[in-house]
């Protein structure tokens, strides 16, 4: 499987990166072990394709939580409180941003920017964009538990 | 379609538009959409829905608009709880309501803006190249592919067009360099990377009017013989990822993209390529990095992505908005698009107004616009309702200004006259509850975190700057000194404007908002 996606890939102008998107794609993360297979694929080293893995933020090489809430911290959605909202699910729902919690099931990331800056605190939860986000929303997630604004 | 439904007669469809920006969904517009169509199919009418971009009033998202024989009506912001009483007070004839706006171009916010770049979004369908034609789509590909390269990119250096990205270098001298420099194969990368905080223009346009920026490439590449392009997107945007990846089918099935464009003869294909979650692949010779392939390290400059870009080849590396202005100025001339302005600043901005704003969104006007206009006028002040303390303009190295600099234009000298940046366009409002200490250390952990580590004063400096910060916010105020020096390094000494500009934020808050870096100030707050 991993294979067949490289040797798919590989033929574009600079392939890494649409390799590294579409392994993480299928398997939820990029497997260590699928470095040297890439960097033969592509004629570079194995030093420079586990940096291009290291370098860019979006690769994980661990799977994440079942579910992944990746919430902006930068200035914008500072303005309206996202720093709150980190501080709460750290007391309140005990789950360190940047972290998976203990039972694998939330992981929760900075990121910087979603494009959704008028109507912050914006997050990207399991890749769909929410706007205005706030406690009640993050302890529905953090529940498990369906919300209105998450669905559609 | 004719007939009677329910109890009333329909001669044709009612049409409504619910947009498909990413921006109105993350706020229930696919809800909406979903509740209207259960209703109408309820009631018996017969409702057709067209999925458009957003018109820019993000505070009214989603944002149903209706078409009446006198133009579209707006109503807004609409959840899936209001469709009843909607249905109840006929929307679909444009009838009265609670959330009803009346005419959605009449809107002051919407009507008080001169609309170019983004003529058409929230406009049309952004998947019809139907729509797209019939609103002035390609007019500018047809007379540019009519005229010599070196016509084209007069037009464009006769039209003041600066780049949008946020350097505001000449968009025509740029072009001229790579028409200039001879070689077989040449490039079109569109920066698409809008990396900073309280921009989204980008994003609205390839969302809302994805073909204007394939025009806009298209005619690049002719003007300069280029024959490849590339967009490089932001992987943050899977929104836009689709729905620009869907336009580009569409676009080569139509022979707009391909061996000939339009029948031309004249070759163009384009390809998408997202990015992976690093601030710093916005700056150029990053993102051609890692176009490559590679980690996104900045090369120096000298050599130019003009002379040496992408693989080595001569490369028009530009901002979505400027190429996506290319259209309107070569459909409409230079002279048409080079009135609009101040002072060298000509044409119009995509201003994007965000943060604590109670009506943010997108308004594009001439360049001259004052930010207390913007922030007042189009914002009508602070979301909280609590008093405006400060504003950052033009991204995360962009300065805070505060309330007595509100009466500059928005114009590249005068920013930079006031030691600030337009950069991108983005605004973002602050309430009194900001603290620019923090705002300060803030900057330098961001600094930290996105450098490529290239070089020691960026690398080291912002993690020192970080780190000195504490203990200044701790009330080692004396450490100032050393936070200023650290900023006077990496302004001479950065590679790039990464570390370059970090100190602009630090230096502003310092010099506009020295109370909040005294210890008397932290003892009040807490
Ligand atoms: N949009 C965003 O999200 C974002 C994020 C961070 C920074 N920025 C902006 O980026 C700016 C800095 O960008 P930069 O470092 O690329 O600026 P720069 O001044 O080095 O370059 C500006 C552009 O002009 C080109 N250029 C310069 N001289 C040329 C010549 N003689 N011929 C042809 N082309 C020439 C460069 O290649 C580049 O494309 C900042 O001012 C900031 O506003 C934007
Ligand atoms: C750290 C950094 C980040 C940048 N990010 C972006 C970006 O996200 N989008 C963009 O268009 N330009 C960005 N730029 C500016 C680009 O380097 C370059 O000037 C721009 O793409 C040129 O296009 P333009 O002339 O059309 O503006 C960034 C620059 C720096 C230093
Ligand atoms: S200033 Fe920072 S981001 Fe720019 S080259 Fe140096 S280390 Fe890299
Ligand atoms: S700053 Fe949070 S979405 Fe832009
Ligand atoms: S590499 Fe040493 S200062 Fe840039």
């Amino acid at each position: 499987m991993a294979s067949q996606i490289v040797n798919e890939l590989k033929y574009l102008e600079g392939a890494t990166l649409p390799i590294l998107h579409a392994l993480q794609e299928n398997f939820g993360y990029v497997d260590r072990r699928a470095v040297p297979m890439i960097a033969d694929a592509l004629n570079m080293s194995k030093a420079e394709i586990y940096g291009a893995i290291t370098f860019y933020h979006d690769f994980r090489e661990a799977p994440a939580g079942k579910r992944v809430v990746k919430l902006c911290r930068a200035e914008a959605c500072q303005s309206m409180g996202c720093e709150d909202l980190v501080h709460y699910l750290e007391t309140k729902q005990g789950i360190k941003i940047d972290s998976t919690s203990p039972s694998g099931h939330l992981t929760v990331e900075t990121v910087y920017c979603l494009g959704n800056c008028a109507l912050g605190p914006a997050a990207l939860i399991d890749g769909a964009l929410v706007g205005r986000v706030d406690k009640e929303l993050l302890d529905a997630v953090c529940a498990e538990r369906p919300h209105e604004r998450m669905e559609g | 379609m004719s007939g009677w439904k329910g109890d009333k007669m329909t001669t044709s469809p009612i049409t409504i538009y619910i947009p498909r920006d990413a921006a109105a969904l993350s706020v229930g517009a696919e809800r909406v959409v979903k509740a209207m169509q259960d209703e109408a199919k309820k009631r018996g009418v017969d409702l057709k829905i067209i999925r458009n971009g957003s018109r820019g009033m993000l505070w009214l998202e989603p944002l149903v608009e209706v078409v009446t024989a006198k133009g579209r009506v707006a109503y807004g912001p609409v959840t899936q709880k209001d469709v009843v009483s909607l249905f109840d007070e006929k929307f679909f004839n444009g009838g009265a309501h609670a959330l009803g706006h009346g005419l959605t171009e009449e809107i002051p916010f919407f009507k008080n803006q001169e609309r170019l770049t983004f003529q058409r979004v929230g406009m049309i369908d952004p998947l019809s190249l139907d729509d797209y034609i019939a609103h002035g789509g390609f007019v500018g590909l047809k007379k540019a592919l009519a005229m010599t390269g070196a016509d084209i990119v007069q037009t464009v250096t006769d039209s003041g067009l600066r780049g949008r990205g946020g350097a505001g270098f000449p968009t025509g001298i740029k072009w001229k360099t790579v028409l200039n420099t001879h070689d077989e194969q040449k490039y079109i990368v569109c920066n698409a990377d809008e990396g900073d905080s309280g921009t989204f223009a980008d994003r609205m346009l390839m969302e809302g009017d994805p073909f204007t920026l394939i025009e806009g490439m298209i005619i690049a590449g002719v003007a300069v013989g280029a024959t490849k392009g590339y967009v490089y997107l932001r992987s943050e945007y899977p929104n836009a990822h689709k729905i620009f990846g869907e336009a580009i089918q569409i676009a080569k099935k139509a022979g707009w993209l391909g061996k000939s464009v339009n029948g031309s003869g004249k070759a163009f294909d384009l390809e998408v390529r997202l990015g992976a979650g690093a601030y710093i692949c916005g700056e150029e010779t990053s993102l051609l990095e890692s176009l490559e392939g590679k980690r996104a390290i900045v090369r120096a400059k000298p050599p130019l992505p003009a002379i040496k870009g992408l693989f080595g080849k001569p490369t028009i590396i530009n901002n979505v908005m400027s190429l996506a202005t290319v259209p309107w100025i070569m459909a409409n001339g230079a002279k048409a698009y080079a009135d609009y302005g101040m002072g060298r600043s000509r044409g119009t901005l995509p201003i994007q107004l965000a943060g604590n704003i109670k009506r943010g969104g997108l308004i594009e006007k001439a360049f001259g616009v004052t930010l207390k206009d913007v922030i007042e006028t189009y914002g009508g002040g602070t979301a909280s309702g609590r008093p405006f303390r400060a504003v950052q303009v033009g991204g995360p190295l962009g300065a805070y200004f505060p309330a007595s600099l509100l009466d500059t234009p928005l114009d590249y000298e005068a920013f930079a006259a006031k030691k600030g940046m337009l950069g991108h366009g983005g605004i973002v409002v602050f309430d009194d509850r900001i603290d620019l200490a923090r705002q300060a250390r803030f900057a330098f952990e961001f600094c930290a975190k996105e450098s490529c580590g290239k070089c020691t004063p960026c690398r080291i400096g912002a993690v020192r700057g970080q780190e000195t910060m504490d203990q200044v916010i701790a009330g080692e105020t004396a450490k100032l000194g050393l936070v200023k020096e650290l900023c006077t390094l990496m302004t001479d000494a950065s590679l790039c404007a990464m570390g370059g500009l970090t100190p602009i934020p630090v230096i502003s808050a310092l010099e506009h908002f020295p109370e909040d870096f005294k210890p008397a100030h932290k003892l009040a707050a807490e």
